[in-house]
């Protein structure tokens, strides 16, 4: 199970806390899932902020809260500052938007931020690319785990770069890996684990889905399962068949 | 004076971010406050003057992903 920051989380499941038909159906996936980690975001308050605050920390998860529409390093960073005062955490989800058709992160801007942020006392889980020199720059900044995309937020179509994604995990073999963004499916989540991730990070996917409910159970098993597979040594992949029953001992039958 | 409370103008009698607050009936509620793009601890609220045209961000956990 997924370790950052020192912390022990009993779950490879990370869960969003937007976009469900109801509070209620909200709290349902999380126990259904058993997710250990609930992100949050912060918003102006117009009421409701309060309501909510008691719904998450009832959850059982520990809160992740984010910097989700921050374009800049100036409302990242205070973004952050009203967040770790709010939530009593120094953990914080660094999202810095660099393309607003695509959601992708402006790198740049995500390194000057982590920075920062780490010489503040943050925990960061900055949401990166599967840059390998993006990732060395964020850890020389202070993150102790990186989150790259799967694909944009919300998309739902999966891995696009698994290839990039293995490559990011055999380069830090030492470092928690969450794929965060662009799961749809839990094939997608069992994927990233079977590439060795330490966890998966999705909202969309269940909040959206007919059954949240379902779906949050769903996304559990996959992701579990992809990580037993992954500690299990799967085979390698190969172009032509190899015969699993044995050749030697057939009957000749012409 | 006139403030930009969330976005929105608005007359408020408050010289403090603290005052700003209460006149908002927000003096208990566990909300975060940044200043013209700067953290206001809670700490801090009661000896942070207002000025006209200030700019106050009052934030609460919401839905995120």
């Amino acid at each position: 199970m997924p370790v950052f920051y020192g912390k022990h989380i009993a779950s490879p499941l990370m869960l969003g806390t937007a976009q469900y038909p109801s509070p209620a159906i909200l709290a349902d996936a999380f126990r259904a899932s058993g997710a250990g980690i609930a992100t949050v975001s912060l918003r102006r308050e117009a009421g409701g902020g309060q309501d909510f605050l008691r719904l998450v920390e009832g959850l059982g998860a520990a809160i992740l809260p984010n910097t989700a529409g921050c374009h800049s390093v100036k409302e990242a960073v205070t973004t952050a500052q009203m967040a770790r005062e709010l939530l009593g955490t120094d953990w914080i989800k660094l999202e810095v938007i660099g393309h607003s058709d695509l959601l992708s992160p402006d790198v740049f801007a995500l390194v000057e931020a982590a920075t920062e942020l780490s010489a503040q006392g943050f925990k960061v889980f900055p949401y990166c690319t599967e840059d390998l020199s993006v990732a060395e720059r964020l850890l020389r900044a202070g993150c102790e785990v990186l989150m790259p995309w799967g694909a944009p937020i919300g998309s739902g179509l999966g891995l696009n770069n698994p290839h990039g994604l293995r490559a990011l995990r055999a380069a830090f073999p030492e470092v928690p890996l969450v794929v965060d963004a662009g799961i749809g499916r839990p094939s997608h989540a069992a994927c990233a684990m079977e590439l060795g991730f330490d966890a998966v990070l999705l909202n969309t996917a269940v909040a959206k889905a007919g059954d949240p409910v379902a779906m949050a159970r769903a996304m559990a098993q996959a992701a579990k399962a992809g990580r037993a597979a992954y500690l299990a040594d799967p085979i390698e992949p190969r172009e032509m068949a190899a015969p699993s029953t044995p050749v030697i001992g057939k009957a000749f039958l012409q | 004076m006139k403030l930009t409370i969330n976005g929105e103008r608005r007359e408020l009698n408050a010289a403090t971010v603290a005052e700003a607050l209460a006149a908002l009936d927000m003096g208990d509620a566990r909300v975060a406050t940044a200043l013209n793009g700067d953290f206001v601890p809670a700490a801090a609220r009661a000896d942070t003057a207002l000025s006209p045209g200030d700019a106050l961000e009052i934030v609460a956990p919401m839905q995120g992903g």
